[in-house]
């Protein structure tokens, strides 16, 4: 489903990502683990296409097409999910008019007809209720007075919402207490266990991957995958730590 | 009476005006002023939207009586100069509402003036001012408040937010307070920035195309002027007619 092979990218003039080469299929859910520094958001913003990442070389194809050659607009609607490392406040917007817009936009890049009010607001109580998000919350204003672990668990909502074939998830799990991770890792397997979808779940910490089974578990360091196993990696990695299992 | 002369940039009130468009304007539609009186206890609202291919003079005198309460909300997006100037004089107890929004590019200069007098004690007065400008165009706020010595307990606000969609826009904010009772509440803001683009960038990564990921943040930025506005198909109308402006913006 995604294929990234031999990605180089420079934040500014430093190169950050140096010869990134990964694959990861429908159905798969793929850890990336590494040190701080190795480069792992970089990989996140570099997939959704933000400013001021330069790729310089190697190609990202994403069910089959050239996804670096779309707007980040363009990538959502092709079914590519971010969850943010720190989701952004939006004053004055609320959650529901955000989803419902962000929703229909994707909807008519496809194609589809777009949600009625009424049918959105039933989807949103769904998936809320799913990551246990008080519906109220969703008609507040796009996370402005969130703690932490409640932005995670309103990104969650909005995957649920809209539903994409692949998720990046950037240290989703950073900032939860013992519940909230649970809730959250629960709502990961709902909305993303699937034969038709995948995810690559980055995360510092193995304590995410006993909810969220990973089938892969990569290591990356100095800008490249330096090695792949399956989840006794992460095992590993926690026992042992980033300079033990990479020598 | 009428005005012999033209003001010039030297008179405070018309520092960031478009001298060419008050030229054009001519010195007689300076004489025209709309004399509006609220009876005590009264309560008035207008709403309006201003602005359009020529130059354009919105000159407001408005006396409040005890008691009582004017709420005028403004959406200032002329494709020429347009300038909205309000004088206020409040009597004891009584309340002004101002909600403001100029939106615009092409180069054009829309501005608010207010000055609001509050002459009795226990006068109250808020004002909220927003700008969106790009492509060389200038939004202004000149707001001058002026508390007389016996008018104890007045409260006055004046909050003044520019967004500039492009370098080469600007915005100007001129509080200008003069208060001489001691028993006063007085308080002025003023901020001028670009559009948040981590904001720009969620919205994307959520599926919305640029314009449109644009028009939800600038109407959460001018909501605030109409905040105070209860009627909702009145604001929605100065939103919509705001908004509108945005359309023809290439960015």
């Amino acid at each position: 489903m995604l294929e990234i092979t031999n990605l180089h990218a420079s934040v500014g003039d430093k190169p950050i990502l140096k010869g990134l080469t990964l694959e990861v299929p429908a159905g798969e859910v793929h850890a990336i683990m590494g040190p701080n520094g190795a480069g792992k958001s970089t990989l996140t913003n570099v997939l959704g296409g933000k400013p001021g990442y330069e790729v310089t070389e190697g190609s990202v194809t994403f069910r089959g097409e050239d996804l670096l050659a779309l707007e980040p607009h363009e990538r959502a609607a092709k079914g590519l999910f971010l969850g943010f490392q720190y989701p952004v406040e939006i004053p004055g917007v609320s959650n529901v008019q955000f989803l419902r817009e962000a929703l229909n936009a994707q909807r008519k890049a496809r194609g589809e007809e777009p949600l009625s009010g009424g049918e959105f607001l039933k989807l949103a109580k769904d998936k809320a209720a799913l990551l246990r998000m008080d519906m109220e919350m969703l008609k507040r204003q796009v996370n402005v007075g969130f703690s932490g672990g409640e932005k995670k668990r309103a990104e969650m909502v909005q995957m649920g919402i809209l539903d994409p074939a692949f998720a990046v998830l950037d240290e989703t799990d950073s900032g939860l207490d013992i519940d909230a991770l649970r809730i959250v890792g629960a709502g990961i397997n709902a909305i993303m266990r699937s034969p038709d979808k995948a995810v690559l779940l980055i995360t510092h910490y193995q304590r995410l991957l006993d909810v969220v089974k990973p089938d892969k578990v990569s290591i990356l360091a100095g800008g490249r995958i330096v090695e792949t196993g399956g989840p006794e990696l992460a095992l590993r990695l926690e026992a042992e730590g980033y300079d033990a299992v990479m020598a | 009476m009428t005005t012999a002369t033209l003001p010039t940039r030297r008179d405070e009130a018309w520092r960031y005006a478009d001298m060419d468009g008050v030229a054009r304007l001519g010195a007689a539609a300076l004489d025209q002023w709309q004399e509006i009186t609220l009876a005590p206890c009264e309560t008035r609202r207008h709403a309006m939207t201003v602005g359009s291919e020529a130059p354009e003079l919105h000159r407001i005198r408005l006396n409040l009586g005890e008691g009582a309460r004017a709420e005028l909300f403004v959406v200032n997006r002329g494709a020429d100069y347009t300038r909205v100037e309000v004088e206020v004089r409040l009597a004891k107890g009584a309340h002004f509402e101002f909600g403001g929004v100029t939106i615009g590019g092409a180069g054009v200069t829309r501005e608010f003036v207010t000055q609001v007098v509050h002459a009795e004690p226990e006068a109250t007065s808020n004002q909220t001012v927003r700008a969106v400008h790009w492509a060389g165009a200038t939004g202004n706020f000149l707001g001058e408040i002026k508390v007389a010595r016996h008018a104890q307990r007045a409260d006055a606000a004046q909050d003044f937010k520019g967004l500039l969609l492009e370098a080469g826009a600007s915005a100007n904010a001129v509080p200008q307070l003069e208060i001489f009772a001691d028993d006063v509440k007085c308080a002025h803001g003023a901020t001028v920035g670009a559009l948040d683009e981590a904001a720009r960038f969620y919205m994307m990564a959520r599926g919305l195309d640029p314009a449109t990921a644009q028009r939800l943040l600038v109407q959460a930025f001018i909501g605030d002027a109409f905040v105070a506005l209860e009627d909702e198909a009145e604001r929605e109308g100065l939103l919509e007619a705001a908004l509108a402006a945005l359309e023809g913006a290439r960015l």
